[in-house]
Order: C-alpha cells, then sequence, then structure tokens
C-alpha cells in the first residue's frame, strides 16, 4: 500500500471512531436524542469497501449509519447536524441518526426497519440495470437481518434477475442482545445461504481493512464485468452496547476488551503500517489531530446551527413538483 | 393496596400467568437474556429458563405465525412485538390468519394468545418508530384490543386476556411504563370492553387512552382553574367499548373532546366522535372535537415532534375554537 492511500484510510476510520465517540458524549449530554447506534469497532468494512466504489455506486445501508456515510464522504457538519435535529442537517432534522442521506453521493439511506432496505436495494440495481447505467449497489445489514423473510426474498430477487447488487453483512455477531449462535440455526455458516440462490459469496475478518479492501474489489471486478450478486460476509464487533440504551448484560466485559486489546481495526492498521514502513508515528499522529480539529468544528457547526420549524417539518410530505 | 409502576404490574401479571398456567410462555426479541427492550420482562429469563422465556430471532412474522399455530393445539403464547411499528412485518399473521381462524373454522378452532407492543411517539425516534397503530387493529373484527393508561388497568387487563380466548392486541405505551399508581393486593381482574370515568365533571367529557391519558390530565388541571369542570374517559379498550358509560357522560356534559394520538385521517377518535353524535346528537351544544397528530411523518427534532403529537395548548386552543368553552 502506498503512503497516501494508507493516511487516506487511516484518516478515515479515526475519522469514524472520533466522530462516533463525540457522538456517545453528545447523547450524554443531551445534544443528540432518540436511538443512538455506533459504529465503533467496525470501521474496517465501511472504509476498506466504500474506498472501492466509484461515483455511481449506490449505498445503502440500516440504522448503524454513520461509518458507511462518512466514508462515502458525507460532510460531517451535516451529519452532525442532523444528529442535532438542527436545519442544516441532510434532512434539516426530519431523519436524525438512523436516517441518514445524501442523494448527492448516491447515498440512499440509512433505514431502521430491519431487513427493510434489502428489497429496496435490489430494486435499485433492477433500475441501474433496466437503464443500463453503470454502477452497482453495496447494501449493508446485521447479523440480526438475515433472519427476516426480506433478505431471503430480496436474494432470490437479486439472483433471479441477475442483479449488479453486493449483499454486506456486517456480522458483529450480536442483533441487540441476541449473540447469532442463539438466533441463527446454522450461525457459522451464514454467507452459505447464498449457495441456495446460486450466488457467490465469502466469509472474511471485517477486522482488517485490507482484507476487506482486496475482497470488495474482487466484487465489486466481478460485477463490472458484467457478474451477478455477491454475498460478502465480514465478522467484526461493536465495541459499544446495540445502542445507548443498551443495559450489556448479555455478553462478558472480558469479551469485549478481548476484542478491543486484539482486533481494534485502527491499531491493527497503524500497527502493519509501522511494519512495513508505510507510516511513521509522527505520521498516524498527525492524523489524530487532524481529525480532532474536524470533529470539534463539526461539534461548533451543529450547535450553531438552527432550530428547524414547523414548516420544515410540513415540507416535503410530498412531491409537489409534478 | 401496594404502589408500583406500569412496567412493575405488567411483570407481576407475567409471573402470575406463567406460574398459574403451564401452557404460558412468552416470546420475542431479546425479551430474555437482555432483559427486555423496555424491560419490561427483565429477569424473567433468570427466574423461568429459555423454555418459557423464548429469546426470538428478528422475524417477527415467523414467530407471530408460530404463536398462533401453537395457540391452536392449547398452548397460551405471550408474545413480545418490540414496537407496533415492527409489528407491520407481522400484520398479515395478526389480520389474515389470526383474526380469522376462529370464524372461518366457524369455532372449530381458536387463536388464544397476546401480542403485547409498544405504541406511540415521544422518544424521538422519528417517522418509522413512532407510529399508534392500535387503532388499526382495533378495526379488525376477530381482534381484540386493549391499551391501558396506568398500572391498575394494566395488571387488571393482562389478567382478563389471559383469561380471554381469543388473539388480543395488548398496547403498551413506551413514555407510561414509570406511570405510578395503588395496585390492589387481591385478585381483580379489569373486564375488557369497559371505559372507564377517571375523573368526574359537568362541562366537558374528554375521552382518551394510553399515551394521551396524561395529555388529558393536564387539560382537566388547565380548565379547572377557569372554572370549568371536565369529565375524563380513559376508554382502556379499543374494541370492544361499550359506549353506554360514554353516553351517558355526554348527556350529562353536551360537549366532547377526544384525544387521539394517531394522525387525523381515518383516526379511531373520529369513530368515536361518530358513534356519539349518531347516538347523543339531541344532546349536543357543540360539535365534537378531536385533536389527532398533525398528518406528518413524525419528525426527529424533539422540538418539532412535541408539536405534532396532541398536546396541552393544542387541545385547549381546540376547546377554545370549535367548543367555544
Ligand atoms: C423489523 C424490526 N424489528 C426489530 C427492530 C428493533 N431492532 C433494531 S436493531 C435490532 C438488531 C439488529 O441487529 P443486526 O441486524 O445484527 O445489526 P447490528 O445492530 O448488530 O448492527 C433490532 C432487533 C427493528 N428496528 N425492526
Ligand atoms: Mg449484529
Amino acid at each position: 500500500m502506498d503512503k497516501e492511500t494508507a493516511k487516506k484510510y487511516l484518516f478515515d476510520m479515526i475519522k469514524i471512531r472520533q466522530f462516533e465517540e463525540a457522538c456517545g458524549r453528545m447523547y450524554m449530554q443531551g445534544k443528540i436524542k432518540g436511538f443512538l447506534h455506533l459504529y465503533i469497532g467496525e470501521e474496517a468494512i465501511a472504509v476498506g469497501s466504500i474506498s472501492e466504489l466509484s461515483k455511481d455506486d449506490y449505498i445503502i445501508t440500516h440504522y448503524r449509519d454513520h461509518g458507511h456515510a462518512l466514508a462515502r464522504g458525507m460532510d460531517p457538519n451535516k451529519a452532525m447536524a442532523e444528529l442535532y435535529g438542527k436545519v442544516d442537517g441532510t434532512s434539516r432534522g426530519k431523519g436524525g441518526s438512523m436516517h441518514l442521506f445524501d442523494s448527492d453521493l448516491n447515498f440512499m439511506g440509512g433505514h431502521a426497519i430491519v431487513g427493510g432496505h434489502l428489497p429496496i436495494a435490489v430494486g435499485i440495481a433492477l433500475g441501474i440495470k433496466k437503464q443500463k447505467r453503470k454502477g452497482l449497489v453495496m447494501c449493508y445489514f446485521g447479523d440480526g437481518a438475515v433472519n427476516e423473510g426480506e433478505f431471503h426474498e430480496s436474494m432470490n430477487l437479486a439472483a433471479l434477475w441477475d442483479l449488479p447488487i453486493i449483499f454486506y453483512l456486517e456480522n458483529n455477531q450480536y442483533g441487540m442482545g441476541t449473540h447469532v449462535k442463539r438466533s441463527s440455526a446454522n450461525p457459522e455458516m451464514l454467507y452459505k445461504f447464498a449457495d441456495l440462490y446460486g450466488m457467490p459469496s465469502t466469509k472474511i475478518d471485517g477486522m482488517d481493512v485490507i482484507t476487506v479492501r482486496d475482497s470488495a474489489r474482487e466484487a465489486i471486478e466481478k460485477i463490472r464485468k458484467g457478474g451477478g450478486p455477491l454475498l460478502i460476509e465480514a465478522m467484526t464487533y461493536r465495541f459499544r452496547g446495540h445502542s445507548m440504551a443498551d443495559p450489556s448484560e448479555y455478553r462478558e466485559n472480558e469479551e469485549v476488551q478481548q476484542w478491543q486489546k486484539e482486533k481494534d481495526p485502527i491499531e491493527l492498521f497503524k500497527d502493519y503500517c509501522y511494519t512495513n514502513n508505510i507510516l511513521t508515528e509522527q505520521e498516524t499522529n498527525q492524523i489524530n489531530g487532524e481529525v480532532k480539529t474536524l470533529i470539534k468544528e463539526c461539534l461548533e457547526f451543529a450547535e450553531n446551527s438552527p432550530l428547524p420549524d414547523m414548516s420544515v417539518a410540513e415540507d416535503k410530505i410530498y412531491n409537489t413538483n409534478n | 393496596m401496594a404502589e408500583m409502576n406500569l412496567r412493575q404490574a405488567l411483570s407481576k401479571g407475567l409471573r402470575e400467568a406463567l406460574d398459574n398456567n403451564d401452557n404460558v410462555f412468552l416470546m420475542g426479541e431479546d425479551i430474555g437474556l437482555y432483559g427486555g427492550p423496555y424491560a419490561v420482562t427483565k429477569d424473567l429469563y433468570k427466574d423461568y429458563g429459555p423454555e418459557k422465556i423464548i429469546d426470538t430471532p428478528i422475524a417477527e412474522s415467523g414467530f407471530v405465525g408460530a404463536a398462533i399455530g401453537s395457540s391452536m393445539t392449547g398452548m397460551k403464547p405471550i408474545v413480545e412485538i418490540m414496537t407496533i411499528n415492527f409489528s407491520l412485518l407481522a400484520i398479515d399473521q395478526i389480520v389474515n390468519h389470526a383474526a380469522k381462524m376462529h370464524y372461518m373454522s366457524d369455532g372449530q378452532l381458536s387463536v388464544p394468545m397476546i401480542i403485547r407492543t409498544v405504541t406511540g411517539a415521544g422518544g424521538r425516534l422519528a417517522a418509522t418508530h413512532s407510529q399508534s397503530f392500535e387503532g388499526w387493529y382495533a378495526s379488525v373484527p376477530g381482534l381484540k384490543v386493549v391499551a391501558p393508561s396506568n398500572p391498575n388497568d394494566a395488571l387488571g387487563l393482562l389478567r382478563s386476556s389471559l383469561n380471554d380466548n381469543n388473539p388480543i392486541i395488548f398496547v403498551e405505551h413506551s413514555m407510561l411504563y414509570g406511570v405510578t399508581g395503588e395496585v390492589p393486593e387481591p385478585y381483580y381482574e379489569t373486564p375488557i370492553g369497559l371505559p372507564k370515568v377517571i375523573q368526574e365533571g359537568t362541562d366537558l367529557t374528554i375521552i382518551a387512552w394510553s399515551g394521551m391519558i396524561p395529555v388529558a390530565q393536564d387539560v382537566e388541571l388547565k380548565l379547572k382553574e377557569e372554572n370549568i369542570s371536565c369529565e375524563l374517559i380513559d376508554i382502556r379498550t379499543l374494541n370492544p367499548i361499550d359506549f353506554e358509560l360514554i353516553f351517558e357522560s355526554v348527556k350529562k356534559t353536551n360537549k366532547v373532546v377526544i384525544l387521539d394520538e394517531y394522525w387525523e385521517t381515518g383516526s379511531f377518535g373520529a369513530y368515536i366522535s361518530s358513534v356519539i353524535q349518531e347516538n347523543c346528537f339531541d344532546y349536543l351544544d357543540a360539535p365534537i372535537s378531536v385533536v389527532n397528530s398533525m398528518n406528518i411523518p413524525m419528525p426527529y427534532s424533539a422540538e418539532l415532534e412535541d408539536q405534532v403529537v396532541p398536546n396541552t395548548k393544542r387541545v385547549l386552543e381546540k376547546i377554545k375554537n370549535k367548543i367555544g368553552l
């Protein structure tokens, strides 16, 4: 990996990490409300896979969406303002943390009904195919979502219609407080669901950003060459609770600590960069500092943005541009 | 009498059910090891074990259907759907299957089960997580819908639901779990279908249920300061409803306002209003007013959410402008 790419990867992962840490703090201060699901621990997936996408590609994801949005290049100021419920947010304060959208980036949203966005992802791929456009759909979802009927309906439709879509399963091993072993009959084999629909699939280490990048690159190339849908299962772990309301009694502290100590994607990537003489500690420290400034700015931006008024609430219920 | 909150009253009722009937079991997402998304089932997993307290995968249609099937063999499932918003994934099982089984089989089959679920806004959870669909379910023949607003009714209605051989949608409002109240020690049941006058008055009848009760109580207090005496009715059950008690109140006060957290168009409150006007027309001194959420998908921003749902200010305005009090 060259220096510039390494810097970019590290910057993006640290940006997500610090953004999420700031969100957690601001939630405690009551600046952010509702349900807040942090992506801390899973940064390598968003950064490694989204960095391989082009402008024409679409992204759609679930409510744990900040990481994907920032990796795609969403303006952190606007994202934070949305979380604050302010008028300069991506949806002027109407969507909140679980529902970030940016159509300019083909970022088709965070969606908060588990499994609900999978058929929509299929539809976006159908739209691409029918209009003979370039591009594909990257659809992120969790291990909990594979148990909804919509997952299976979507997989079948995508395969049947041979659509340009990557089903990206972020297996952080828990759906809220329920471990995959307690929710899936064959928990080690989730990626094998693809077999039944005649779809290629792989299972990878989602904590290693380079592995994530390589598998995404391979999948994307296949689709660009005219291949059909694919599934990637990335093994990961969320370092924080499911949401800020999580009592955290369903897993051992030692389990969390062990993942943090041994598999932190940012630390792993830093080690890789040091070992291969790609970056120096001074350079990574500098990145840390740059991100810090950026996060400070986005908090200020959100704080200073005005609250929306009722005209905003009443606007855009219907498309009046008929 | 024991003082407890609504969450504790439900927990007490669930424990009783598990203790007294071997065929009772609970199932739902994260009700066990996690402790329940709203902590109603906290510690039940520890005390009753995984055979009785089943943590399900996220598969609403699947586990609701499975509950229906098991109830047809004599089990008594109490299912929790995390919120009423997610019940839409199971609505086919509820409306096309649970509600129809007894009728289509002409009584050969029954579906004696309870679906507990959480309704309402207030959590800053935005458009897909803040809806109040209890009125939808109440419109379906074959389903019963209860929606308690206090611990006493919650326990009493849960007991009645357990003794009922029909599919019951048991609706809990997320903002009411902490509401405290007195719960009698001796066993009692609260009949399904019977509204309750929770405050007597002479000038205006306020009808509400579930999350709208605190707003109704606030309105009652504000109007009292202006020497307007309100009669407050908690309907407690949306289907069936014994309307007689409501008619009696209307005949006394001659004025009615109904609070319904659902949107204006097609609201259950509007249905209540139509039944009243058809039966009490000659007694009415003013139009019946229904105060609903504005016809807007719920915005996330707290400042907006508070204006979209029926609030004291909006109810008082409507009482002044439409009813003329
Ligand atoms: C249809 C539906 N059912 C339940 C929920 C409540 N809920 C929100 S997130 C979640 C867990 C999802 O877990 P997973 O898919 O593994 O994603 P993760 O949160 O681990 O990233 C649940 C049960 C929901 N939002 N939608
Ligand atoms: Mg998960």
